[in-house]
């Protein structure tokens, strides 16, 4: 496997450790971070200025009962939640939103399938199975958009992305990607909501929409 | 190296008495050090003082269920106990399941490796002093940033706090571990 040459942007690695990325965003970027090791020590380190900024927050006091509350419970019978493993291409955060399930993929013609795991108001994120000399399917950018490969690469305008190497593009890019020589090219692709209503709703009106 | 322990920070200590054997006594103590300040942090980033007591209980049990998944090699306390107030939070506050990268897990009986533990505890305090000495507006942005009141997009545009010495420190305890795990699958 070739080295990761495509990263998180640092600010999204700080946003996503404060937990202001959507939903869909910090699915690649808790994907990549899987994947990478260059990216999980700079989300650690973003922990780390989080963690200051807790020990520096001045105290409030806390009701008196809590502390006896948390430790009536302690002993309590708990079901952690489920953790699903990296199976095979696929890291484990995107095995969570599959729920464990293999990729239902859904025919987009000329030998490329999708498969929509999660979609509402606040974004999308599908997997996308494009075939070798393959485009990706016309698209335009309306709001950002986060690609994250899982096997087999893509190029385009900007450059060659691999297995692990994830592409941000907004509105400023045109691309079109095309699947490399060999094998089918598989990507996680996020996007927010903007991007589903650019043909249908005039732009006036999206914000209205977003949420 | 067990000796250098008592070198280690207190809240590091208490963490790993919790970690280790289940010490309720150290519990205390770590409720007693972060229930306030979490409360703090919790009603800075937007919450009720009475919805605060609710992240703050369900923060202090995980950190009690989750302790296992502590590796101070990697992380301080703060930091840790941070992403799951962060967590907790998010999940509450929008009824979903924050993604998680995978976990890479320390496995029970490895020597700790004290310098590293040290040396990162030294970075973190580094990182500290370097927030306190911020000019207020500036602190003020970062402060922002990590209680989840900026867009990413806006934390593009502020200037960057000095984090290569403590992402170096952190390298080594992620090298360290993934060199354990290799060793161990083998
Ligand atoms: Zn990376
Ligand atoms: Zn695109």
């Amino acid at each position: 496997m070739s080295a990761i040459n495509h990263h998180t942007p640092d600010a999204m690695l700080a946003a996503y450790a404060a937990g202001t990325l959507p939903h869909a965003f910090a699915v690649a970027v808790a994907s990549h971070v899987s994947l990478c090791a260059k990216c999980r020590v700079a989300l650690e380190a973003h922990q780390a200025v989080g963690g200051a900024v807790l020990e520096d927050t001045s105290a409030v006091a806390v009701s008196s009962s809590l502390k006896d509350s948390i430790l009536a419970q302690l002993d309590d019978p708990f079901t952690p939640e489920p953790v699903y493993d990296r199976n095979g291409i696929y890291p484990g955060p995107i095995m969570e939103v599959m729920k464990g399930r293999a990729p239902k993929w859904k025919k987009l013609g000329m030998g490329v399938r999708q498969d929509i795991l999660t979609e509402d108001a606040f974004g999308s994120v599908r997997l996308l199975y494009i075939p070798s000399g393959q485009a990706v399917p016309d698209h335009s950018h309306n709001g950002l958009e986060m690609t994250l490969v899982l096997q087999g690469s893509f190029s385009d305008e900007t450059g060659r992305f691999g297995v692990g190497d994830i592409e941000i593009a907004d509105e400023t890019l045109e691309h079109t990607p095309i699947a490399d020589p060999g094998d089918a090219c598989i990507c996680l692709a996020a996007t927010d909501a903007r991007l589903r209503f650019n043909a249908l709703i005039p732009r006036l009106l999206q914000p209205l929409f977003r949420i | 190296m067990s000796q250098s322990r008592t070198d280690y920070s207190q809240q590091t200590q208490w963490m790993l008495a919790v970690r280790d054997k289940r010490d309720r006594h150290a519990f205390v103590a770590l409720f007693d050090y972060f229930a306030p300040r979490l409360k703090g942090f919790i009603i800075r980033s937007g919450a009720s003082p009475h919805q605060a007591e609710e992240i703050v209980q369900d923060v202090m049990l995980t950190i009690w269920r989750k302790a296992a998944s502590f590796d101070p090699h990697r992380a301080q306390v703060s930091a840790w106990i941070y992403q799951i107030a962060r967590n907790r939070h998010i999940d509450i506050a929008r009824k979903e399941n924050r993604p998680m990268p995978e976990e890479l897990k320390e496995e029970p009986g490895i020597e700790p490796d004290a310098s590293q533990i040290l040396g990162l505890e030294q970075e973190a305090g580094q990182l500290r002093q370097a927030l306190a000495n911020l000019k207020p507006e500036q602190r003020e942005i970062i402060e922002k940033a990590y209680l989840g009141e900026l867009t990413h997009q806006e934390i593009s545009s502020q200037t960057g706090l000095p984090l290569g010495t403590i992402k170096s420190r952190i390298r080594l305890g992620l090298e360290r571990l993934r060199h354990e795990l290799k060793d161990l699958k083998q």
